[in-house]
C-alpha cells in the first residue's frame, strides 16, 4: 500500500501544482471550473489511452517515441502558457481594475481558458499515464491486495490534492492587485521548467547530445528525486545537474515570454492612450 | 483580437524554427555501442554495467516482468517507462569516468543498479 501511496502522491502532486497555479491565475473567471474540469477529465482519459498504447508509442522514432511524445506535449504546454501570459499582459490590468470595482464577482472578458485547459490536460496526461501503468502492473501481479491498492491510490490522490489546495489557497490569499503579477511569474517559470524538461527528453532521444554534459551538480544539497526536489522541478524547473541545452531552453523561454509580454503590453498601452477609456 | 493572431504566428514560427533545429540536430550516433539490461523480478541484470567512458551509449532495457517499470536516473538524466514484456531504448550522452546510479522507480526497494563508465 505504501508503495502505491508514494508513487500516486508523487505524480498527483506534480500535476496538482500546475492545476493550483492555473486556478489561482484564473481567479474570478466565469466558468473556469468547467474548463479546469475539462482539462482534468480529458487528461485522465488521455492518460488511459497513452497507457494502453504505451508500447506502440515507445516503438516509434527508433525506440525513442516516448521521449518525443513527452517533449512534444511539454512544448505544446509551453506555447499555451506563453499565450496566456501575453494575453494577460494586454488585458490583465483592466481586468484587475474591473474586478476590484465589482468585488471580483464578474469576470472580465474571455480568458484564454482553452490554453490553460490544455496545459492542465497535458499535465494530467503525463503524470496520469504513469499512475495507470503503475497501478495496472500492481493489479496484474497481485503483489498487493485490491483493497491495499485502492486505499494507497486514494490516499495518494488525497494527499496530492491537499498539497495542491494548500498551494492554491496560499496564492489566492495574495491581494488581487498583486495576484496576477505573481501568477504571471509563476507561469513564466513553469513554462521555462517545462521547456528544460522537454530538452532532457530530446537528449534522451539522442538530440543535442553535444550539449548534454551537466554544468554543475547540486544533488548533494537538494537531490532532484527527493520530494522537495520534485516539487521544485515541477514548479520552477529545478534540476540538480542541468545541461547547457537545458539552461539555454530555460533562459530562452523566459526571454521569449517577457519579450512577448512587453510587445503586447506596449501595443495595448498605445491603444488605450489614443482611445477613450471605456 | 489582432495582437493574439500575430502573437500566435510568432509562436508558430518559433515552433517551426525549433522543428527545423531538430532536423538539423547532430546526426544520431549510429556507431554508439549497445548494452543490454534485463529487468526480472524487479531486479536489474546486470546490476552493474561497465561501459567505456567518453563514448555514446545505447542502453536497451528489457523488461521481463509482467509489470511496467520506470527506468530512472537523475545523474544519467533518464526517465523512461517500459511496459511489461517490452523493451526500451535509452540514449546516453558520452559519460565521464565514474559511477552513475539508476533505479526502477516503481520498485525502488529492489530495482537499483549503476552504470560504471571507465
Amino acid at each position: 500500500m505504501l508503495a502505491t501511496l508514494v508513487i500516486v502522491f508523487r505524480e498527483v502532486i506534480e500535476a496538482g501544482l500546475i492545476v493550483g497555479i492555473v486556478l489561482a491565475a484564473t481567479k474570478g473567471v466565469a466558468r473556469r471550473g468547467f474548463w479546469v474540469s475539462l482539462g482534468i477529465g480529458a487528461g485522465a482519459l488521455g492518460a488511459c489511452v497513452v497507457a494502453l498504447f504505451a508500447s506502440q508509442i515507445a516503438a516509434l522514432f527508433q525506440g525513442s517515441g516516448q521521449e518525443i511524445f513527452n517533449a512534444s506535449v511539454l512544448l505544446a504546454a509551453v506555447i499555451m502558457l506563453a499565450w496566456h501570459n501575453s494575453w494577460m499582459a494586454s488585458h490583465g490590468q483592466d481586468m484587475a481594475r474591473q474586478m476590484q470595482a465589482v468585488g471580483g464577482a464578474v469576470a472580465a472578458g474571455q480568458r484564454p481558458m482553452t490554453a490553460l485547459a490544455i496545459v492542465i490536460g497535458v499535465a494530467v496526461l503525463r503524470e496520469g499515464s504513469e499512475i495507470v501503468l503503475f497501478l495496472y502492473g500492481i493489479a496484474n501481479s497481485g503483489s498487493e491486495s485490491a483493497l491495499a491498492m485502492v486505499a494507497g491510490g486514494m490516499l495518494g490522490i488525497l494527499g496530492g490534492a491537499l498539497l495542491s489546495a494548500l498551494m492554491y489557497f496560499g496564492l489566492v490569499a495574495i491581494p488581487m492587485r498583486r495576484l496576477f503579477a505573481v501568477t504571471t511569474w509563476l507561469i513564466t517559470l513553469l513554462a521555462a521548467g517545462m521547456a528544460s524538461q522537454a530538452v532532457v527528453f530530446l537528449q534522451q532521444a539522442g538530440y543535442f547530445q553535444s550539449f548534454a554534459e551537466p554544468l554543475w551538480d547540486t544533488s548533494a544539497i537538494l537531490p532532484e528525486d527527493s520530494i522537495p526536489g520534485r516539487l521544485l522541478r515541477s514548479l520552477i524547473g529545478y534540476s540538480d545537474s542541468p545541461t547547457a541545452a537545458q539552461l539555454a531552453a530555460y533562459l530562452l523561454t523566459i526571454a521569449v515570454i517577457i519579450t512577448l509580454m512587453r510587445m503586447v503590453g506596449r501595443r495595448r498601452g498605445a491603444a488605450t492612450g489614443s482611445l477613450a477609456k471605456t | 483580437m489582432r495582437p493574439i493572431g500575430s502573437k500566435l504566428s510568432i509562436l508558430a514560427a518559433a515552433a517551426f524554427a525549433s522543428a527545423l533545429l531538430l532536423q538539423g540536430a547532430p546526426a544520431r550516433a549510429e556507431d554508439a555501442q549497445v548494452f543490454n539490461i534485463t529487468i526480472k523480478d524487479h531486479k536489474f541484470d546486470p546490476a552493474e554495467l561497465h561501459v567505456p567512458a567518453g563514448k555514446p551509449i545505447i542502453l536497451v532495457v528489457k523488461n521481463a516482468d509482467e509489470t511496467a517499470e520506470e527506468f530512472e536516473s537523475s545523474v544519467l538524466k533518464v526517465e523512461k517507462i517500459i511496459a511489461g514484456g517490452q523493451q526500451g531504448t535509452v540514449r546516453l550522452r558520452p559519460l565521464a569516468a565514474g559511477s552513475y546510479a539508476f533505479v526502477g522507480e516503481f520498485h525502488e526497494d529492489t530495482a537499483s543498479g549503476k552504470v560504471i563508465a571507465e
